[in-house]
């Protein structure tokens, strides 16, 4: 296996990590390395900050393992390889009346990466990606590969989910699909215009999808506005061809989210909805993965790089505490347009899993001086209000926060250590917030 | 009219996602490479995306003996019968100066070898009259480069053979694209240094199946290799000689 020297980095390229990297393109590959090295895996880096990379040593990129491997068009059980992005099943399974439980809000993920970040989506009910696992292929850092279920081997399996890749490389796995009459969305728009609303038609919206966008540049009266987009899967439109995607070719200028361009952007979004709202269809990846169409987007930050601070907030504490980070968030001039609030449920399928009961808050920052101090900030908002900071996200946190927001750490430290005795798996961001450091 | 798609080097990234998208529209697939595991694992997929038929068949490019399976395989399916030849191998040109038994073994995978399964493959074809046979050659054929000339030899070698076949199945109604893909992200290029311009196999192969449809006869895979090579092909011999690109 050649090994190709690189300097990559998570999606916000604020982190970066040079090392060597092979690409296996079938497993027969990946089991030969795997006699001689053993070494993290990675695969569409789109996780944020460092949790994908392991800077001065070796990574195995599983992006071409992603073949399908079973499905039951009965039961709905999909069967696939590590590297297969979720946009492709959903690409191809859609049309034949299957999606994934949850989708991440990017289709470029993996079906490993999902499992590894216990990803959620916009239907909070659904709980997590790793609650619709039912079986995962682990090939462990002593060479054995074992599938493990979270009914035979649950502690395995929860330290899996959400474990940051460090209880073994992911394989395959099993996932359950849930059935789709059509592969259009019913999109009601809907104008926000104060958080308290915001936050009581997050909590009584019925729809099965829900997202919130919010103006995070406004402060006073205006705090909290936005669109309330709730989405059903429509039970018989024909589907909408999609438009072309298209790529941001080079690092964008500065000035491009200079807080007056991102003030004056927020304030025309927002009144693109009418003030009675709307209601329009939209292709499924339209609406779950936004984004997608523009490839790279993340080079609209320009070279620098973006954070992305994102949090989940107890219902008890929320208001007061969403109140106080998006005052600081406009009073900074520091925020993106591309702010999102959304209701999160309690489902969480491992220890590390992200997700509790109440709302989360994601808000993106060009990397400036100023963002990481006022990231800080936020983060002890979060902190004190019993909330919790997402890993897939994080670029900056200390290991103290992170231990106070994730009472299973201890456990699931001891798992990866007792797996990986070596430390094998062990990527930049499990060293940066010593992960594995209490067990 | 249902079509037939037997891929030699299904393995191979570009290979898979060709598969793939003919699979997608409905055609029957045939899997053919030596690591059966993994062209198990790769019907398999093919036939989730759509592929009615979907077969793994042993197949080493070395090994004419074992054609004969490959052709009766395919003789017993109905509809129109097409070929895609993804098969090559690609050693370190330093690797051959040292051990010049490498030679062989590079035309014999890139050239001979499926010339020598589409001699036997193409009589079908003709009595079908129908059918496309796709050949992958590569920008390395159009002219010899210290950095690679055995392989671009045997790149240039199956060129001019699917030129010569082109000419020969369209009598009979059938066509050939010659495929020739520049820089591609394959098992085969990676960790090479000097890569630029890198294309996905899965746009090389949205290119072909393009050209297919299209019934092209020459493809440059992106297009802008085409022009590429048209000025490296200019380039003065008595100065090409000195240069290393």
């Amino acid at each position: 296996m050649r090994w190709k020297t690189a300097e990559y980095s998570g999606w916000g390229r604020v982190l970066k990590a040079t090392g060597d990297i092979a690409r296996p393109e079938k497993m027969a590959a990946l089991r030969e390395l795997w006699k001689d090295v053993k070494a993290p895996a990675i695969g569409n880096l789109r996780s944020y900050g460092d949790a994908a990379l392991n800077d001065k040593g070796r990574a195995v990129d599983m992006t071409r393992l992603d073949r399908l491997v079973t499905f039951d068009a009965k039961t709905g059980l999909l069967t696939a390889e590590a590297g297969i992005t979720i946009g492709e099943i959903t690409r191809t399974f859609a049309p034949k009346g299957w999606i994934p439980a949850v989708l991440p809000g990017t289709g470029f993920a993996t079906l490993a990466g999902c499992i590894a970040n216990d990803v959620h989506g916009k239907n909070h009910k659904a709980g997590s990606f790793g609650q619709h696992v039912t079986n995962i292929e682990l090939l462990g850092a002593n060479g054995r590969v074992r599938n493990i279920t979270p009914g035979e081997n649950t502690d395995l399996f929860r330290a899996t989910c959400g474990g940051l890749g460090q209880t073994g490389l992911i394989l395959s796995a099993t996932i359950q699909l849930i059935p789709t009459p059509s592969g259009v969305m019913e999109v009601r728009e809907s104008r926000i215009d104060s958080l308290s609303e915001f936050m009581a038609m997050l909590e009584g919206s019925t729809a099965e999808y829900c997202v919130g966008w919010i103006d995070a540049a406004v402060n006073g009266e205006g705090l909290g506005r936005g669109v309330l987009e709730e989405g059903e899967i429509s039970t018989h439109a024909p589907d909408i061809a999609l438009k072309k995607s298209k790529s941001i070719p080079k690092d964008a200028p500065r000035f491009l989210l200079a807080s007056p361009v991102v003030r004056l952007f927020n304030h025309f979004y927002q009144r693109r909805v009418p003030s009675e709202g709307r209601k329009v269809k939209r292709p499924m990846q339209d609406f779950f993965f936004p984004l997608d169409r523009v490839h790279d987007w993340n080079k609209l930050y320009g070279k620098p790089g973006f954070h992305q601070f994102q949090c989940a907030l107890p219902d008890a504490t929320a208001r007061e505490a969403l109140t106080r980070m998006l005052e600081l968030i406009a009073d900074s001039k520091q925020a993106s347009p591309l702010a999102v609030l959304k209701r999160m449920g309690a489902g969480r399928a491992g220890m590390m899993s992200f997700p509790m009961e109440g709302f989360t808050l994601a808000v993106d920052f060009p990397n400036r001086p100023k963002a990481a101090q006022l990231i800080g900030e936020l983060e002890e908002i979060a902190t004190h209000a019993g909330g919790r900071l997402y890993l897939a996200k994080d670029a900056l946190a200390r290991p103290d926060i992170i231990a106070a927001m994730y009472d299973e750490l201890e456990d699931f430290a001891k798992i990866a250590n007792d797996v990986d005795p070596k430390g094998l798996l062990v990527t930049d961001m499990v060293r940066r917030l010593k992960l594995r450091d209490a067990g | 009219m249902k079509q037939n798609w037997l891929i030699l080097g299904g393995s191979s990234s570009m290979a898979r996602a060709f598969a793939r998208r003919v699979a997608e529209q409905g055609a029957d697939v045939f899997l053919a490479g030596r690591d059966m595991d993994d062209l198990r694992r790769m019907a398999t997929d093919c036939h989730l995306r759509g592929a009615k038929t979907s077969e793994a068949i042993k197949f080493d490019s070395r090994k004419p003996a074992e054609f004969g399976a490959v052709y009766e395989r395919l003789g017993k399916q109905d509809g129109v019968l097409n070929v895609a030849v993804f098969v090559s191998s690609m050693p370190d040109q330093a690797d051959i100066d040292k051990n010049p038994a490498l030679v062989d073994a590079t035309i014999a995978d890139s050239f001979t070898g499926p010339a020598r399964f589409l001699q036997g493959f193409v009589p079908m074809m003709e009595e079908r009259g129908s059918g496309t046979v796709v050949g992958v050659a590569s920008v390395a054929g159009d002219r010899g480069r210290i950095s690679n000339y055995v392989y671009g030899a045997a790149k240039a070698g199956f060129a001019t053979y699917l030129s010569g076949l082109r000419n020969r199945l369209t009598r009979a109604g059938g066509h050939v694209v010659t495929v020739k893909p520049g820089f591609t992200d394959t098992g085969m290029t990676w960790g090479i240094e000097g890569m630029f311009l890198v294309a996905s196999p899965d746009a090389a192969a949205s290119d072909i199946l393009k050209a297919v449809a299209k019934k092209k006869n020459t493809i440059y895979t992106p297009f802008f290799w085409r022009y590429i090579m048209v000025i490296i092909t200019h380039i003065p011999e008595a100065i090409f000689k000195k240069m290393s690109i």
